[in-house]
């Protein structure tokens, strides 16, 4: 880590973690008792530990001349760690939480332990701590390899992971205090926030720093994906937190959004959260990972812009499918359901693209597990984002809206979408990261595989049947014409699915646990191998022979 | 043609970003702009009142502990909801509501109009323990609401927050914050009166959790389950009819 820094730039590492653990301080003194003291210490305590590890190598020589042919690869490792440790800790919320609809119990009494606080999480946990960590690494991985061009800093992609880790660290920590503004998907406050915009846009201009050296005329498909999910993220991320806080010592702030105002906002905001953070930023990586492990150029690239644009543009119009029947005016409503509707469209043309990319390679996804996880990926992909489109007309809606279908095609989206593209990315960059042959055991893969198949289908189809169930029982009418079933029939029915689903998720989740094992052996004791002169960035003195995926 | 413009768009990074941010924009503008300036979009309703400070409170517990992860706080326009919970939800009754809890999921039933449904003394049960009362339920057991002191210290910066954000909240509201939350729910002390002063005859002034001497934090969570729905009459004079739900078998 502080072995490949000059001496200058270990000083201004030691210059921004003594500013947060100033900051720290400042906030542990201003916070007294209230959470935001605890916060206080977390963060003091986050810039001194990582000060106290500077200055331990701080005397180690300097790195050697050579450093710029070569890629910058540390930060990109410790984003793959941090992405397991986040799978295995937000996956674990999720089947405690989904264990706590079916045994309530388990809350042990306490507040901190209660399902409402446990929620987000979960929530956080795997979409950003797990999601976000993955997206930021394999982005620092794509956007060297495609540009041929070393990252644009040395401290900087460093701030970025573990500034990224801090935030995710305060929204967590926070949850379990009570501490959450109640946004869905953005429950962390206003310090927190403010704090992910001071991160965010150093991500940002790294990235494009980066870009700028490519030695590529063009800027290749996966980045379009990844700039636009660095750009539109720091838009939504603002608008929808913009707060005022009750004071600078406190952690609980307002909304500026009041309302019905504040509902469209918000869905705004969390729609596309689902749009930019969970799908182009993980197509990006599917453009990149499945010509790379498929050894076979991308089927199409006008298919590529067709996607790529409609996804950019229609998706922020979709948010007000989440309304629909709600206060919010009609025609906000019949706009979100127009356009969810058009956005299969260019989701299927993406799906379309890289299932044909495939075509031709079908021997090798029978026999290696890595790219089924990516064939996988793509096949949810399909069939979640038609689901969508399709949960967003307002008959069907009305329906499955407030029941578990919704949460039910989330995770059509969120494991055997997310997940699958992202276990697959992992797989494919873990070997010839830390150049080793292979993975440790092709065996576990497989069996990371199938255990991550069983938990997705069985979480899923519980959710449909329980989703379907209870909104049919909702709104069933006797002959004499009263509702049939009272509120609580349906939610004895439901306690089968609860049941069925936390057993799905905790398949899921012993797939990441065997995910992580077979990557620390792979890491500890396969040998390395793979030649390291091929995987270098074009200096202009040595011709780079990178594996660019061709288009 | 098209190919090729971008084909040059792809050689340019800041344009390349310039054209995501223009295409992702409009979506946003053109849905939420026109929230504030069409009126028609939040109802007139001349009775609307703001929340008491204990109210406020409570709102925070509902936020702190993660109520809406569970419940809704919106009626749809469908017939079966409107029987079910009663009229449905107008978009004033939210209009102080910072943040929205309209929620998105029904673990447990929508709580719109859940306020003067049951007594203070059953939602004292049924938080302490849900299954005491409704056995099948998997809602939460909240018992450390009761043992822990609310604090009004700050209640005043907090109504001073949501006036600088446009609710309207007077001054003699904020300077009495704190007496006002303790005398919501302790209707014999002298500082009962002020709460009905100002903010109406109507507000629920009762021992919420049975112990008048002591505030706690089931006090204010129970104000505010109390006052839910009730904040204005507008959605019981509403005449439009609900929609029917689509009826599959038909
Ligand atoms: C795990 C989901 C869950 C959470 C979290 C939850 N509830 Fe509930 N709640 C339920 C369920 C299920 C019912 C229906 C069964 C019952 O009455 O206990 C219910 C019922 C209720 C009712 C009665 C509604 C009626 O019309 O009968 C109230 C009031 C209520 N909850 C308030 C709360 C409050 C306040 C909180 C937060 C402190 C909360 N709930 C958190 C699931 C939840």
């Amino acid at each position: 880590m502080v072995q490949q820094l000059t001496t200058g730039e270990r000083q201004n590492a030691l210059v921004i973690l003594l500013a947060v653990f100033v900051v720290g301080v400042a906030m542990a003194a201003a916070g007294g008792s209230d959470p935001l003291g605890v916060h206080g210490v977390i963060v003091l305590l986050f810039g001194g530990g990582l000060g106290a590890l500077v200055m331990r190598s701080y005397y180690e020589p300097e790195p050697t001349l050579d450093r710029p042919s070569h890629y910058y690869d540390d930060p990109i490792k410790a984003g793959i760690a941090l992405t397991l440790a986040w799978a295995i800790f937000g996956m674990f919320m999720g089947v405690w939480t989904a264990a706590q609809l079916a045994w309530p119990d388990l809350a042990f009494d306490a507040g901190w332990s209660t399902f409402g606080r446990l929620r987000p999480t979960h929530t956080t946990g795997v979409i950003f701590g797990f999601g976000g960590n993955a997206l930021i690494a394999t982005s620092f991985h794509v956007v060297q390899r495609t540009s041929r061009a070393r990252l644009a800093g040395q401290v900087s992609p460093w701030f970025v992971l573990l500034g990224f880790n801090l935030f995710c660290i305060l929204a967590v920590t926070g949850y379990f205090m009570g501490v959450t503004q109640s946004k869905e998907y953005a429950e962390a406050e206003w310090y927190a926030d403010l704090w992910l915009v001071v991160v965010w846009v150093t991500y940002f201009v790294l990235f494009l720093r980066t870009i700028a050296r490519r030695k590529e005329p063009h800027i290749y498909v996966a980045n379009w994906y990844y700039m636009a999910f660095i750009v539109v993220v720091a838009i939504l991320h603002i608008v929808n937190n913009l707060a005022l806080p009750v004071s600078l010592g406190q952690a609980k702030s307002y909304t500026i959004w009041a309302g019905v105002q504040d509902s469209m906002v918000q869905w705004w905001y969390g729609h596309n959260a689902v749009a930019f953070f969970l799908t182009a930023g993980f197509l990006a990586m599917l453009y990149y990972y499945l010509p790379v492990r498929a050894q076979r150029p991308i089927f199409s690239y006008r298919l590529s812009i067709l996607s790529f644009w409609g996804i950019t543009f229609f998706y922020m119009w979709a948010g007000s499918h989440h309304l629909h029947y709600t206060a919010l005016p009609h025609w906000v409503q019949n706009l979100g359901m127009t356009f969810s509707v058009m956005l299969l469209v260019p989701s299927w043309a993406s799906a379309g693209n890289a299932l044909l990319t495939l075509n031709g390679a079908w021997q090798k996804v029978r026999d290696d597990a890595t790219l089924r996880f990516i064939f996988v990926a793509v096949v949810f992909y399909g069939l979640s984002t038609f689901e969508g489109s399709f949960l967003a007309i307002r008959p069907v809606n009305a329906l499955s809206h407030y029941t578990d279908w919704t949460v039910g095609h989330v995770h059509a989206g969120a494991l055997g979408w997310v997940a699958f593209i992202t276990f697959g990315s992992i797989y494919t960059l873990v070997p010839s990261l830390w150049k080793r042959e292979r993975m440790f055991s092709p065996v576990l893969v497989e069996v990371h595989f199938w255990l991550a198949v069983a938990g997705t289908l069985i979480y899923v189809f519980a959710m449909w049947n329980s989703g379907i169930l209870q909104g049919l029982m909702w709104r069933t009418y006797t002959q004499e014409g009263t509702l049939a079933y009272s509120f609580l029939d349906s939610l004895v029915a439901m306690y089968p699915y609860y049941i069925a689903r936390a057993f799905g998720g905790l398949l899921f989740l012993l797939g990441a646990i065997v995910a992580a094992y077979n990557i620390w052996m792979t890491v500890r004791a396969v040998p390395a191998s793979i030649d390291r002169r091929t995987d270098v960035p074009d200096t202009g003195l040595a011709p780079g022979a990178a594996a660019t995926p061709a288009e | 043609m098209a190919e090729l413009f971008h084909r040059k768009l792809e050689r340019t990074a800041i344009g390349f970003v310039i054209a995501i941010i223009a295409a992702a924009s409009v979506g946003g503008l053109v849905e939420i702009a026109p929230l504030f300036t069409i009126k028609q979009t939040v109802e007139e309703a001349p009775d609307m009142r703001v929340y008491t400070p204990l109210e406020l409170a409570g709102r925070n517990i509902y936020i702190r502990e993660g109520c809406y992860a569970c419940h809704s706080q919106m009626i749809r326009t469908l017939r079966d909801e409107v029987e079910r919970y009663g009229p449905y939800s107008l978009a004033v009754e939210s209009k102080y509501d910072r943040p929205m809890l309209w929620g998105s999921k029904r673990t447990g039933p929508d709580l719109a109009r859940v306020g003067g449904k049951y007594s203070d003394f059953w939602h004292v049960a049924h938080l302490t323990n849900p299954r005491d009362v409704v056995p099948e339920s998997n809602m939460p057991a909240y018992r450390f609401l009761a043992r822990t002191a609310l604090d009004t210290d700050d209640l005043g910066r907090h109504l001073q927050a949501q006036r600088a954000l446009g609710v309207p909240y007077t001054d003699a509201m904020i300077a009495n914050a704190a007496g006002d939350a303790f005398g919501q729910a302790a209707p014999d002390s002298p500082f009962a009166a002020g709460v009905t002063e100002r903010y109406g005859e109507k507000t629920q002034v009762s021992a919420f959790d049975g112990v008048a001497t002591q505030l706690t934090e089931m006090d204010a969570l129970v104000a505010y389950l109390q006052v839910l729905g009730r904040l204005t009459d507008a959605p019981y004079s509403n005449t439009a009819a609900p929609e029917q739900a689509p009826d599959p078998t038909n």
